[in-house]
């Protein structure tokens, strides 16, 4: 067979990527990991501070959502509220699905935070709303950062999961011009590209942030 | 509630090819996946620059792109190359190179934890330098990597979920067709309790091995702590982790 | 001998020679480049000029042509073969036990038969009084203990030089007797070449013929151990001397 790269396909795709990338993927992403991270910190506190059986059934809970697929999170949630909009139900369950990890995150970074600054709030009689908003969460999310950015990330690749519940991401709309066109090569290829174009130059931004905040402790 | 397990128990056959499928998936992704991760590991903390930056490439290259995009590529660009494989071989190359790529750094980073004493101690005794890493620094890499590779093996599972787009009838495959026989709650009920045990098993096979690699380190570890379902690895503190 | 890191000049302009069965003794402050000699010695730093020569042949590196040529793999690796090392914190390899730690490098590296080699390691285990110890793990033993299977490992390989870097100093004081007692009974019953550096006067003054002081990376001294620790000539070697033996008389006197 004699297939080739075809230019005037590629720059017929580009928009239809583009758009797919702009409306969906990153929009979906930059909400999710809002999400994530909020709800990650609940998680992380309610854990932490919660009645014993209580923290045990939310431990278990997000134990389950972390080690089950997010496809199968997603088709779950798009049968069970159909009247929902496909895209609203994949934010939801983007950010529901990592603040789970996020959650391990935090987790370890209020578990970083020195005893003695526990003891420094009893000591001053803090009630337990100030202990955590002035003392504990602000000490523990610094070191948090460069995780949360790499599960965003991670989360940013796993956008096109999205198909399964027939979101036009960025994959999609390529997998569809590809069908209209009997020819993948350019689009799939392209939308690899803008993937590796996203994440690569992120990723590396990170690791320096990772650098700074590691010599600045 | 009895119609849906008459249901499920009519699906049961197929529901048990599906989950052959998954585990097949699973299994034969995560065998490349470690042979993958092992060679760039290696070849990524080379002196050699060359065979450094080779590695690297590979590894940024299937880290960057998404693993949906390289099975699509696989499974729907080749075959216009006149290159078509079964999808169980497109599914078990897109999870192995891409968890492999993940993998890499893993193995990369616990190579690069052994204490540097421990390959001067093999070059005072005059082993070669691929003796070395076979007898004394890999071993002990093995025992540092097992937590992450656990997490990542988790990913590669839930990452099967995707083949029914490439034609594949797996456990979710199945769970979506006993969804219309019964409901939704009852069917992804059962399908996400199903990945959950895989996953599950999995978890504690892989601390079953992190305790003997750590025993034989001479550093055991109590049951209890071999049979926890989260391991210690949280990605704070270090930059070695996979961050799938 | 040149050795830099970056900027820093650890050694430069350094030659000496040891001669067979010497024992040589490096001594001199933290920082002046006692442990850099003797890695350079192991082949675990290179060096940026100079050249080193074992029974001589040229170790690393040798003069073609007035160039300096690096040497092939199989001829460093030949020589490397003729000397030992023991570490400072042992390095021992925990992913094995005690036996086979000692028995890696003559099996894996010399060929011997695993028997043979199991039979000399029991013998050296005896000599450094760890013999019901084979099957152990190294982190199962005290850091006494693992310095002594150190030793065994070291001398299981038959080395010709053996280089001793601060071997005691992660010791706890009353262990450093131990080890020091096996490597004191070494040193009468073989004729291995050794550069020892050590912190460790006595044992300095009763095992070695030859005292190397050293600062900035340069000998500035060289005395045969009875003049080096009795009449010092360096003022830098007095002071230096002053500090590690805390000769309460001589700080009084100042
Ligand atoms: N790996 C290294 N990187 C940079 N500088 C080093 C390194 N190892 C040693 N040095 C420097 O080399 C000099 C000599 O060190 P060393 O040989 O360890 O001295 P000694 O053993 O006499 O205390 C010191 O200034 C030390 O800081
Ligand atoms: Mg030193």
């Amino acid at each position: 067979m004699n297939v080739v790269w075809e230019w005037d396909k590629a720059f017929e795709v580009l928009p239809v990527l583009l758009s797919g990338f702009f409306q969906v993927t990153l929009l979906v992403t930059v909400l999710s990991t809002v999400i994530a991270a909020v709800l990650g910190l609940v998680i992380a506190i309610v854990r932490r501070s919660a009645p014993r059986p209580i923290g045990r059934v939310v431990g278990f809970v997000v134990d389950f959502i972390r080690m089950t697929p997010i496809v199968v999170q997603l088709l779950f949630a798009y049968y069970a509220f159909l009247n929902v909009s496909p895209i609203v139900i994949g934010i939801a369950v983007f950010g529901i699905h990592y603040s789970t990890y996020m959650a391990e995150v935090y987790r370890a970074g209020i578990d970083s935070v020195p005893e003695s600054q526990w003891e420094a709030t009893t000591a001053l009689s803090m009630s337990r709303y100030r202990i955590w908003t002035a003392v504990v969460v602000p000490q523990a999310l610094r070191a948090t950062a460069p995780a949360l950015g790499n599960y965003a990330i991670s989360m940013f690749k796993d956008t096109p999961f999205l198909l399964t519940i027939g979101v036009v991401e960025m994959v999609q709309a390529g997998l569809i011009f590809g069908g209209n066109n009997f020819k993948y090569l350019e689009a799939i290829t392209i939308a690899g590209v803008i993937f590796l174009l996203a994440s690569y130059p992120t990723s590396l931004l990170i690791g320096r942030l990772e650098k700074r905040l590691a010599f600045s402790n | 509630m009895a119609d849906n397990f008459d249901a499920l128990l009519n699906a049961l056959p197929l529901i048990l090819e599906g989950l052959i499928i998954t585990l097949q998936l699973t299994v034969g992704g995560a065998i490349l996946a470690m042979a993958t991760a092992v060679v760039l590991g290696v070849l990524a903390q080379q002196d050699n620059i060359l065979l450094r930056g080779f590695a690297r490439v590979i590894i940024e290259f299937f880290r960057g792109t998404s693993l949906v995009v390289q099975l699509f590529w696989l499974f729907f660009v080749l075959p216009q190359f006149g290159l078509s494989f079964p999808a169980m071989a497109v599914g078990i190359a897109a999870l192995g190179l891409n968890y492999g790529a993940y993998g890499a750094e893993i193995v990369r980073g616990s190579i690069n934890s052994v204490p540097a004493g421990q390959w001067e101690a093999t070059t005072a005794l005059s082993l070669s330098k691929l003796q070395g890493m076979r007898r004394v620094i890999f071993p002990q890499a093995w025992a540092l990597m097992i937590p992450s590779l656990s997490n990542l093996l988790v990913h590669l599972l839930k990452g099967t979920a995707i083949v029914s787009f490439i034609t594949m009838a797996d456990l979710t495959f199945r769970i979506d067709q006993l969804r219309v026989d019964t409901n939704t709650f009852f069917a992804y009920g059962v399908g996400l309790v199903l990945y959950f045990l895989i996953a599950y098993v999995l978890t504690l096979a892989m601390n079953a091995l992190e305790a003997r690699a750590k025993h034989k380190l001479g550093r055991g570890v109590s049951l209890p702590e071999a049979l926890n379902l989260r391991s210690a690895d949280t990605g704070v503190t270090s930059s070695t982790k996979e961050h799938v | 001998m040149e050795k830099r890191y970056g900027d820093n000049v650890v050694l430069r302009g350094l030659n000496f020679d040891v001669a067979k069965g010497d024992r040589v003794t490096l001594i001199g402050p933290s920082g002046s480049g006692k442990t850099t000699i003797l890695r350079l010695v192991m082949t675990l730093e290179e060096a940026e000029g100079g050249y080193i020569f074992v029974d001589g042949e040229p170790l690393t590196h040798e003069e073609r042509g007035g160039a300096r040529v690096e040497m092939k793999g199989s001829h460093k690796h030949r020589l490397r073969q003729r000397i030992g090392m023991v570490f400072q914190q042992f390095n021992l390899f925990p992913n094995m036990t005690v036996m086979q730690n000692i028995i890696e490098a003559p099996v894996h590296v010399l060929g011997m038969s695993k028997k043979a080699a199991i039979a000399k390691a029991e013998g050296l285990l005896e000599q450094v009084g760890l013999a019901d110890k084979a099957h152990s793990h190294p982190l199962e033993l005290s850091g006494g203990q693992q310095q002594r299977v150190a030793i065994a490992r070291a001398l299981a390989m038959d080395p010709e030089i053996l280089l001793l870097d601060e071997v005691t100093s992660a010791l706890d004081p009353e262990i450093v007797g131990e080890v020091l007692g096996i490597l004191r009974h070494i040193a009468e019953t073989t004729d291995i070449t050794m550069l020892i550096v050590t912190h460790e006067m006595q044992f300095a003054r009763d095992v070695s013929n030859r005292v190397l002081m050293f600062d900035g990376g340069r000998i500035i001294e060289e005395a045969t151990p009875e003049v080096m620790f009795s009449n010092p000539q360096h003022e830098r070697t007095q002071s230096f001397l002053q500090a590690v033996l805390g000769n309460p008389m001589v700080e009084a006197a100042e």
